[in-house]
């Protein structure tokens, strides 16, 4: 009776929680359809937002910017993470250590005020200075790299530390250089959690409001900046439309990666099952 | 390790992201202190030099942090705007910690405790918001608690208030925005946790003759200790520097501090105050943070 009470207890629990988690986003793709500005009763289907969306100008060169702006925030951090993950994990002793992990974890607790805050106060004396760097794109990029490399690092470090280092060494017994160990052995076992610290840092740069809204320059405005603009003004469907848009765009991507690592795993699998049975085949015929 | 396995350019693997910390993380908070030790400067320059610039003799003012502290000359001690604004910030972030924890341990428990096999696809439901836009969905939030909103329309329509309820710019939709943003840092590390736990404890408690409740209280909830003060810190921590849902979701008197800098630096064009409330806002976190070390440290660290 009482396993049953629990069972049911938890279940409630969980489906509450659940709607509590997803009735915001029910809530902005049912009524980015709707088709008069209303928000509490559904008047009818329309995609009347939707064409607001296309036209309007400041959400468009938004969106664009934003891409521009996570694409390359998403390389720098994780081209960054997969070395500050490798200064951690591989370079126990050197001087400064403790000051580098410090730093480099720094920013996973620094609020973005504080973070936003003192980037701007560098890229103001920067350019007070040398004249550059002018704010715009190219301070946003900095601004969100070093956020997205301290994200970045956690998440490959973790991959690194779970790695099997016997198979470097086996590749250096066997006569690989180096940076062919590196190359050929260690980036593709670390792969996985380099293209999470990608898709990772580019979400971050794609959702970023407040360091954005420090490091942008007038008349530079990233999509989160526009909506955030538009949504502190009152109720704008249109934003409705975009978040809908953007659910059915991340519920892909997320989807695609984990088939994707789904299946690598299982195909490793295989090649491990594929390469044992051939092992004791040959022990078989041998002994 | 090192020293039988050679790895090329060494310098250049650890000088890479050396000089990037440097450069963005290190030298701005250098820059973010100095400022915070200078007075205001005149016409269009925000601050003065540390040094007088006849005479040449550095002096450091401590008037941007006194004024945080002090209303005026010899006023009263922590009764100024400032410092409402970060008791209201670590308010909201304490309320904040304590909602995500009380709806989030039963909800990581269940997932722990479900089948193995369902077990992934019910923590990627829980991610699966967080990596749609946060700003998207704090700001459904206002449609939904608006006065004219979906939850009002409902609840009138059951027929529990007979006339919409104020919910939005109030404590009530700071608290439901911020709890519902901040919940999977509070599951994950619970559930991480949770399902590493011996169950076969429980059973135990429970043939000794325990009643399921006393066995949660007992066994349980000491034994994901570290789980929940793991959880605690993640919400806490960036709850308290909050800049977007009180700027959504918040009325005129539910300021943060994370606004209050803002106001500092582009409304009142006032450089030393701003960077002494974010010097002040840093020193806030690493408070709770030297705590959560001191009870996770040696657990992290392996035991010799």
């Amino acid at each position: 009776m009482k396993a049953l009470l629990e069972k049911h207890f938890g279940k409630a629990w969980l489906a509450l929680v659940y709607l509590f988690l997803y009735l915001p986003l029910f809530f902005m793709v049912i009524f980015s359809f709707n088709s008069t500005r209303q928000d509490a009763n559904f008047t009818g289907f329309s995609l009347r937002w939707y064409e607001a969306l296309t036209r309007d100008t400041k959400i468009v060169e938004g969106f664009w910017l934003s891409v521009k702006v996570a694409a390359v925030t998403g390389v720098l951090s994780a081209v960054l993470g997969t070395f500050a993950a490798f200064v951690l994990v591989r370079y126990r002793r050197f001087a400064g250590r403790t000051v580098f992990s410090g730093m480099v974890n720094a920013p996973l607790v620094m609020p973005e005020v504080v973070i936003g805050l003192s980037l701007l106060l560098l890229m103001v004396g920067a350019q007070n200075a040398f004249g550059w760097p002018e704010r715009g794109l190219l301070t946003i990029i900095f601004g969100h790299t070093l956020l997205g490399m301290s994200y970045g690092m956690v998440v490959i470090q973790s991959r690194l530390m779970d790695m099997d280092r016997s198979i470097e060494e086996a590749a250096m017994d066997l006569g690989a250089r180096p940076h062919e160990v590196f190359f050929l052995i260690t980036l593709p076992n670390i792969f996985q959690g380099i293209l999470a610290a990608f898709l990772l840092s580019f979400t971050l740069s794609f959702d970023d409001v407040v360091i954005s809204e420090f490091l942008s320059g007038p008349g530079v405005n990233t999509l989160p900046q526009v909506i955030f603009g538009y949504a502190r003004r009152g109720i704008n469907p249109s934003i409705y439309a975009a978040a809908t848009l953007l659910i059915a765009a991340v519920t892909i991507v997320i989807v695609s990666y984990s088939v994707w690592v789904a299946r690598q795993t299982r195909r490793r699998e295989r090649e491990i099952a594929a390469a044992t049975r051939a092992e004791l085949a040959a022990l078989a015929t041998s002994g | 390790m090192d020293s039988h396995f050679p790895m090329p350019g060494k310098r250049f693997v650890i000088g890479v992201p050396y000089v990037w910390l440097f450069v963005f993380f290190f030298l701005p908070f250098l820059i973010l202190l100095y400022i915070s030790f200078v007075d205001m400067g005149e016409s269009i320059n925000p601050f003065k030099p540390i040094w007088d610039p006849q005479t040449g003799i550095l002096s450091l003012k401590y008037e941007n942090y006194w004024t945080i502290f002090r209303d005026g000359e010899g006023g009263a001690l922590f009764k100024t705007i400032y410092i409402e604004a970060y008791l209201r910030s670590i308010w909201y972030a304490l309320w904040t910690a304590l909602l995500c924890l009380l709806i989030g341990y039963p909800f990581a428990y269940f997932i722990a405790r479900s089948p193995a096999s369902v077990r992934p696809a019910l923590l990627m439901m829980v991610m699966l918001p967080f990596w749609t836009s946060f700003l998207l969905r704090v700001y459904a939030w206002k449609g939904i608690l608006a006065d004219q909103g979906v939850l009002n329309q409902i609840l009138m329509g059951v027929g529990i208030i007979s006339e919409p309820i104020q919910m939005l710019y109030t404590n009530v939709s700071m608290l439901v925005g911020m709890t519902y943003v901040y919940l999977p840092f509070m599951v994950l590390p619970l559930y991480a946790n949770l399902v590493k736990m011996d169950f076969r404890l429980l059973e135990a408690a429970y043939d000794l003759g325990t009643t399921p409740f006393k066995a949660f209280w007992l066994v349980t909830v000491p034994l994901s200790k570290a789980g929940i003060i793991a959880g605690f810190m993640l919400v806490f921590i960036p709850a308290v520097g909050e800049f977007v849902i009180p700027s959504l979701l918040g009325g005129p008197e539910n300021i943060m501090i994370g606004r209050v800098v803002w106001d500092e630096m582009f409304t009142s064009n006032n450089w030393p105050r701003a960077t002494a409330l974010a010097v002040v806002m840093i020193a806030l976190i690493i408070v709770p943070l030297a705590v959560y070390y001191h009870f996770t440290g040696d657990a992290a660290e392996p035991r010799k």
